[in-house]
C-alpha cells in the first residue's frame, strides 16, 4: 500500500510517498496511524493527523484495501 | 454556474468577468492575499501546496452546500499553489446573486469552511526560518 504525503508530513518522512511493508498487518486507519507513529514519532506531535481514502476523509475504524488511494492530511491551512 | 479550480495565479479581472451576469444584481468577492507579517514576524513569502483531486472534491462539496442554501447565480472558488510574494492574491471566493445579503453570506460561508476542510497547506518563510502554518499546537 502506498501512502501520499503532503506539507509537514512529507518533510517529517522525507519522501512524498511511503510504501507500507507487505508483511505489515495494517487493516484500518487506526492501525495505519499506530504504525506511522512508531516509524515517524514526529507525526504524533502534529496538532492533528487525518487520513484520506480515495479523496475523502476517513474515520479511525475505516478499513483499508489494496488499490485505494491513501493520503496523510496534516492540519490544513489554506486561504 | 460554478467554477472551482486550483491555479498557479489569480487574475481578478477574469474572476469578475466570470461572475458578472445579467441576472445577478450583486457580486461579492473575498480575496485572500499574502500578508507581510505573522506571529509578530516579518513574512518574506508563502508557499502553498494542495492535494489537488481531494481539494477540488472538498471545494465541490462546499459549493453544493452553498447552492442548496442560497439563491446563487454564479459561484467561483479559486486557490493558488506554489510560491507567492507579499500582496499576491492566493484565494478568491466569489458569489453572484440577485441579492446582496445572499452574496455576503454565501461568500463568508465558503471562505470559513474552505479554511477548515480543504487539503491545502501554507508554509510561511521568515528571515530566520519557515513553518507549516497550524501544523503544531
Amino acid at each position: 500500500m502506498k501512502i501520499k504525503l503532503f506539507g509537514i508530513t512529507r518533510e517529517i518522512v522525507g519522501e512524498s510517498q511511503l510504501e507500507l511493508p507487505k508483511d505489515e498487518k495494517v487493516e484500518t486507519v487506526a492501525e495505519l496511524k499506530h504504525w506511522l507513529f512508531e516509524q515517524y514519532p514526529g507525526l504524533e506531535n502534529l496538532s492533528s493527523l487525518a487520513v484520506a481514502v480515495d479523496h475523502a476523509y476517513a474515520e479511525n475504524d475505516t478499513r483499508l484495501f489494496i488499490g485505494q488511494e491513501v493520503a496523510l492530511i496534516p492540519p490544513v491551512s489554506g486561504g | 454556474m460554478k467554477q472551482i479550480r486550483i491555479v498557479d495565479g489569480i487574475d481578478l479581472n477574469e474572476a469578475y468577468s466570470y461572475l458578472n451576469s445579467p441576472e445577478a444584481g450583486a457580486v461579492n468577492f473575498f480575496v485572500g492575499t499574502v500578508r507581510n507579517n505573522a506571529h509578530g514576524k516579518a513574512v518574506k513569502k508563502l508557499v502553498f501546496e494542495a492535494y489537488v483531486p481531494m481539494a477540488i472534491k472538498e471545494m465541490e462539496k462546499l459549493s453544493q452546500l452553498a447552492l442548496e442554501k442560497w439563491e446563487v447565480s454564479r459561484l467561483l472558488m479559486l486557490h493558488v499553489v506554489g510560491e507567492k510574494e507579499i500582496g499576491e492574491p492566493v484565494v478568491v471566493l466569489g458569489i453572484a446573486s440577485p441579492h446582496r445579503d445572499t452574496a455576503f453570506q454565501a461568500c463568508r460561508f465558503l471562505i470559513d469552511e474552505l479554511k477548515k476542510t480543504v487539503p491545502i497547506w501554507k508554509k510561511e518563510f521568515y528571515e530566520d526560518g519557515s513553518i507549516w502554518v497550524n501544523a503544531h499546537p
